[in-house]
């Protein structure tokens, strides 16, 4: 089949650039270690209440400079609510579903994921900026959705 | 048109009917699907005003019908019901204009097909309204909405099967009786179309037909949740293609005739259609990057496999260019981009189509972002993603599909475009690339502040940031209310050029082959080939992760209606 020379140069340039983006993402991925959320972890979405951790969700100081909040979310609430941590530290985020799916996205930080029935994700953040951080719920879950949402205050 | 459909032409024309440049029959099978596509934008775009200045707290929630319903509505209407009926009328008329008359049996098939299509909006909208299905056109396992919500898109979707079987013996007929020729390219282009459809309903079909509708109907109380998003989005991602691909086949075929020009080559334009075919199917994980039970080493393959769908779209992109080039020169242009001025921007057959174009270009790289591993948190779930989708669909597509209907609605109906109806079609392709520049910069932006999308009026406690999405809200109202008054004016315009508009033959806009074109190779015609290629790549993209999915599955989630 003939291709024009010009169409060759502008594909050749084209798939350069797209195996130059995806050996970065590559890269990224898999020796720095930038994975997204992809918890395999599974969970009764009918027995969250009894499951552990999540029979005692809440916010639990580690160590000096991490925590770890143990989420649930449920049509339409995020327990627990109101969280206040140090500022600098960082909180392991393990969130499950007890009905529907949810999203849980931290507003103005790149903490976002999919929490589904039957799932557990999970992903971590440090804060680095006092003040109060804004938790939502980003995919529709009924017709309370957008009334779904939490905080979390970083204090100095 | 072959000799026999000529013939047959002559007999109508003498009997005093329509001269349609197509069939009579297969012009008014082409333009019940046209006509009620046009109700289907009417309706969706109406939900869709309705919402933004609902969001911006404009107006309070009409009575009994909340947000999630006219999201649900709006969804329903344009993305699947504007969208599918316009393209199986636009495609049978490509037929009809690559074929002649259609054979008895295949065109009572695609009247067949029609009235599923039909009943199946019914049900389905019916449902919606009575506020028994707001799930969005998503369907968001394991909420719950009426079994006769899940019926409705079942028959909808048989009804698609139906009229693609149609197309599908047309096009084996005339390979049967056209030894070693190729099919003409509008009717290859469009059976491409049609079997990715195909292909990727079958997602969409098993999800409804074993989780969905048992769960509705109480056969089953449980459901894997995971299962059902990743067959949905099997379905979801190739669904694009077929939106875009009709647009494509008429950037391909009909505006370089319009602007004077050839199609710059014929094997590369039905390579591209090949290679979107083989590219579309293993890719719906990039939707799904941030979901728990699907391993990030399977996300990454298929974020390497969507970025392949980059190359046929810049094939796409480079004979568009190529094909303009080419015919301002012949029209007497000089210097590198002497014939930008050549184009015909006074007919809104070219412009409508050449704005979608010019939409498509940041459209295109929003979507490389999108699907990128890890830039995608940034913008997941956000209303960066529905501005994404406006300049795509809304834009790209429809702006394509709006300047198609300028001369198809009246060649279907016998009918010519006039001057004043073209400066109207002039004047509304400028108001719909007002509204969307308004509303999708507006989303995109707020997008990146975090704003989510599919979210209804929210306060979220007063929240200071909530305060800095407020003016993006307003603009997208403001762009929202120009898109619809958009809507009318085509519509209008669309009811005179059905019914009013002078008599006449408008023509079929073909564009011929550059000479200079080498001939296409034999290979693009071994269907069961290609076919045989997509499934294994679908096989390979989604056999491990599925059998995990089956194998390692969650205790199932019982089914929820909240709302
Ligand atoms: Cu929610």
């Amino acid at each position: 089949m003939h291709i024009h020379r010009l169409e060759k140069i502008w594909l050749g340039f084209g798939c350069v650039m797209l195996a130059v983006f995806l050996v970065i993402i590559g890269i990224s991925a898999f020796a720095s270690g930038n994975q997204p959320p992809s918890d395999a972890t599974l969970i009764d979405p009918t027995q969250v209440d009894q499951t552990k951790p999540f029979d005692k969700p809440g916010l639990k100081k580690i160590d000096d400079n991490r925590y770890e909040a143990v989420m649930v979310s449920q049509a339409f609430q995020f327990t627990p609510q109101n969280m206040v941590i140090k500022k600098g530290a960082t909180v392991d985020f393990l969130v499950t579903s007890k009905d529907v799916v949810h999203g849980f996205e931290i507003v103005k930080t790149n903490v976002n994921m999919m929490v589904v029935p039957g799932h557990i994700n999970s992903i971590e953040y440090t804060f680095k900026k006092a003040g109060e951080y804004l938790i939502v719920c980003n995919e529709y879950c009924g017709s309370g959705h957008h009334m779904m949402s939490t905080k979390i205050k970083v204090v100095e | 048109m072959n000799a026999i459909s000529r013939k047959l032409k002559e007999f109508e024309m003498e009997r005093g009917m329509p001269a349609t440049a197509i069939g009579l029959k297969e012009a008014k099978l082409a333009f019940a699907h046209v006509s009620f596509s046009l109700v289907a934008l009417l309706i969706g775009g109406l939900c869709g005003l309705l919402q933004t200045l609902v969001r911006t707290g404009v107006i309070p929630e009409i009575a009994g019908v909340g947000y999630y319903e006219l999201l649900t509505a709006h969804g329903l209407m344009l993305a699947i019901v504007f969208t599918t009926l316009f393209i199986f009328g636009l495609l049978f008329s490509f037929l009809g204009q690559s074929f002649g008359r259609f054979e008895e049996f295949p065109r009572r098939l695609g009247w067949v097909g029609f009235w599923f299509m039909m009943l199946g909006v019914v049900l389905v909208t019916w449902m919606v309204l009575a506020g028994e299905a707001s799930v969005l056109y998503t369907f968001y396992a394991p909420l719950k909405a009426h079994p006769v919500f899940y019926i409705g898109l079942v028959i909808f979707v048989v009804g698609t099967w139906i009229s693609s079987g149609a197309m599908f013996r047309m096009y084996a007929d005339y390979k049967r009786e056209h030894n070693g020729v190729h099919p003409p390219l509008q009717a290859y282009m469009s059976i491409m179309t049609v079997l990715l459809w195909v292909v990727a309903t079958l997602g969409v079909a098993a999800t409804i037909l074993f989780q969905l509708l048992p769960l509705s109907l109480g056969w089953t109380d449980k459901v894997g949740i995971e299962l059902s998003r990743t067959l949905f989005w099997y379905f979801g991602h190739p669904l694009v293609y077929f939106w875009l691909l009709p647009a494509y086949i008429v950037w391909y075929t009909v505006i370089p005739k319009i602007v004077g020009g050839k199609i710059f080559s014929d094997a590369l334009a039905r390579m591209s259609f090949l290679l979107f075919l083989l590219f579309s199917f293993p890719v719906g994980f990039h939707h799904q990057l941030l979901e728990p039970g699907i391993s990030a080493f399977w996300k990454y393959i298929q974020v390497v496999l969507t970025f392949l769908v980059i190359i046929p779209s810049l094939m796409t992109a480079f004979s568009m260019f190529a094909t303009f080039e080419l015919a301002g020169r012949r029209q007497g242009a000089t210097g590198l981009f002497g014939w930008i001025k050549k184009m015909p921007y006074r007919d809104v057959r070219f412009l409508a189509p050449f704005v979608g174009m010019l939409f498509f270009i940041p459209a295109g790289a929003g979507g490389v972002i999108n699907a990128s591993h890890q830039l995608n948190i940034v913008v997941h779930n956000t209303l960066w993603v529905t501005g994404h989708f406006h300049i795509t669909v809304g834009a790209a597509v429809a702006l394509t599909f709006f300047g198609t209907a300028y001369w198809l609605v009246p060649l279907l109906r016998g009918r010519t475009l006039t001057k004043q109806l073209n400066r109207i079609g002039l004047v509304q392709t400028m108001l719909w690339t007002i509204g969307m520049l308004f509303m999708s910069t507006a989303m995109h932006i707020s997008g990146l502040l975090g704003n989510p999308r599919r979210t209804g009026p929210a306060a979220y406690f007063k929240d200071s940031l909530v305060a800095d999405w407020i003016p993006y809200h307003v603009a997208m109202a403001i762009g929202g209310t120009i898109l619809f008054l958009s809507i009318l004016l085509f519509l209008f315009a669309m009811f005179q050029l059905a019914f009013r508009a002078p008599k006449g033959m408008e023509e079929f806009p073909v564009a011929e082959t550059e000479e200079a074109a080498m001939q296409t190779p034999l290979f693009f015609e071994n269907w069961k080939l290609w076919i045989f290629v997509t499934f294994a790549l679908i096989a390979f993209a989604y056999t491990v992760p599925i059998w995990h999915m089956i194998e390692n599955a969650p205790p199932g989630a019982p089914g929820w209606k909240l709302w």
